[in-house]
């Protein structure tokens, strides 16, 4: 981090209504190259509908965000044209679902589910895309031999680590995750976590992260958003937030959990 | 004398609790001290005088009401009570240091890993982030079979040492402890103690909570008394 560095993607005045109700409601924020946000709050408080319109696959009924494209051009996002945004969407930019079926294609092998990402940036040599493949199932920890193998066939932690491999393979420089461990069990989430946290580090990925479990939040994230209704409540440093929170609702989430 | 490395001024906090119908706690008040390079001083009072909450609204813990709190950072001054969150964090990267009373587990993250973290986030070679945090545990002795294991399952005694060499193994020019030897028998209190008078013969300046008389004594060079913060919060 440097103090003349600039932000990765802004977000201004971000408001969502579904006809008569608020999804979003008036939210700004910025997020930087390296760092990881939480967006906390409980069911319903706006934060998944918030992480559809960052990522553009809602459009918003007013506001805008912006993202640094690798020109270092910041761009209002709705200027681009569709075939941008998904070109961006492939390369530049991953998305971590709480349902990897959603995240990754069912019927494809594995190794087909990480080799499509590279083959969308112009990879075209079978045997590199092969074996960039089986590298990347090995940082998630999945055995080599699963490689032909199509993720019907794995646990649900082994397709969450899947979904993450065919998202970072392409080197992004943001990823958004929505409740990434959600549905998990308590080891699995614990094995998920620490390799998210490893390759976060190691690649120095921009995270936006959506949960409600503020021990993931804890262990993940440098900054968090705390929403409710639709607004931002609260926001600031990860353990200032959680060991001092300064708002009703914030105090609230807190001390309803066992120990974070 | 040259300039502090910290220097608290009319810092005032009170906790306000929501959920007991904006019951309101004041943990100090007009707190103000400075800390030098070099020195070591103990925050001094009863339990419940504010001790820890003042540690932890230097670090940016917990937010303050009132007052700053001026970090030096290199060539800037940083006022923790009014930095953004950013500025906060790249504080706690280059300046300063903490030193909590309980090690925060990671699930599956060995000792060793932990305790090197810091070197290898200023970018010092992993090898030799390594082989510094080997020499720091084998020094506090923390059994070699430990190293490779996280410390989870680790006794109070194990974790505090695999965090006080996690806290002490970066230069960081001003260094927060919170009882830095609560779980520690008398060995190893005595090796805490030739660490601290390291630090401060390197220039660090440390601001901590030392319950123990031996090691107050040894290592401090005065005690602010908080109980007057208190009184007047």
């Amino acid at each position: 981090m440097t103090a003349t560095e600039q932000p990765l993607l802004v977000a201004e005045g971000l408001s969502k209504n579904y006809g008569a109700r608020i999804g979003c409601r008036d939210v700004s924020l910025e997020v930087y190259p390296g760092e990881v946000l939480a967006v906390v709050g409980e069911s319903g408080s706006g934060k998944s509908t918030l992480l559809s319109l960052l990522s553009t696959e809602l459009a918003p009924t007013s506001g805008r965000v912006s993202y640094r494209l690798r020109d270092g051009a910041l761009t209002d996002l709705a200027s681009l044209g569709a075939a941008e945004r998904r070109l961006l969407m492939r390369t530049d930019w991953g998305f971590v679902r709480q349902n990897p079926a959603e995240g990754l294609r069912m019927a494809v092998s594995a190794g087909g589910n990480v080799g499509e990402r590279l083959m969308a940036v112009g990879w075209r040599h079978y045997g590199n895309i092969r074996e960039e493949a089986l590298d990347w199932l090995g940082r998630v920890e999945i055995a080599g031999d699963r490689i032909d193998d199509d993720p019907r066939a794995f646990s649900g932690g082994m397709r969450q680590r899947l979904q993450i491999a065919r998202n970072l393979v392409t080197r992004p420089r943001l990823v958004f995750m929505d409740e990434p461990t959600g549905g998990l069990d308590v080891s699995v989430q614990a094995r998920l976590l620490d390799l998210i946290r490893g390759l976060v580090t190691d690649l120095g990925l921009a995270v936006i992260i959506v949960t409600h479990d503020l021990a993931v939040a804890r262990l993940l994230s440098h900054r968090m958003v705390v929403m409710r209704q639709g607004r931002v409540i609260e926001t600031g440093i990860t353990d200032q937030v959680l060991d001092d929170p300064r708002e009703p609702y914030t105090q609230l989430l807190v001390s309803s959990v066992l120990a974070v | 004398m040259s300039e502090p490395i910290l220097e608290v001024s009319g810092v005032a906090k009170t906790f306000v609790l929501h959920l007991r119908d904006g019951a309101r706690l004041p943990v100090v008040s007009g707190a103000g001290f400075e800390l030098f390079a070099g020195e070591c001083v103990a925050l001094g009072g009863p339990s419940g005088a504010g001790k820890s909450s003042l540690l932890k609204m230097v670090y940016g813990n917990y937010r303050v009401d009132q007052g700053a709190i001026l970090v030096r950072d290199g060539d800037e001054t940083v006022d923790v009570a009014h930095a953004g969150p950013r500025r906060l964090i790249r504080l706690r990267e280059t300046a300063m240091g903490y030193v909590s009373q309980f090690l925060r587990v990671i699930p599956r993250v060995s000792a060793l890993d932990v305790v090197a973290e810091p070197l290898i986030h200023d970018g010092v070679d992993r090898d030799e982030a390594l082989a510094k945090a080997r020499a720091l545990l084998a020094r506090l002795n923390l059994p070699e079979r430990l190293w490779s294991l996280p410390p989870a399952t680790f006794s109070g005694g194990e974790q505090q040492r695999v965090n006080i060499a996690r806290g002490l193994i970066a230069h960081r020019p001003l260094l927060l402890m919170d009882e830095p030897t609560a779980s520690l028998d008398a060995a190893n209190r005595a090796v805490v103690i030739g660490l601290i008078e390291e630090k401060k013969r390197a220039g660090v300046a440390i601001l901590g909570i030392f319950h123990d008389a031996e090691v107050r004594e040894a290592v401090c060079d005065r005690i602010i008394d908080v109980t007057e913060f208190a009184k007047a919060a």
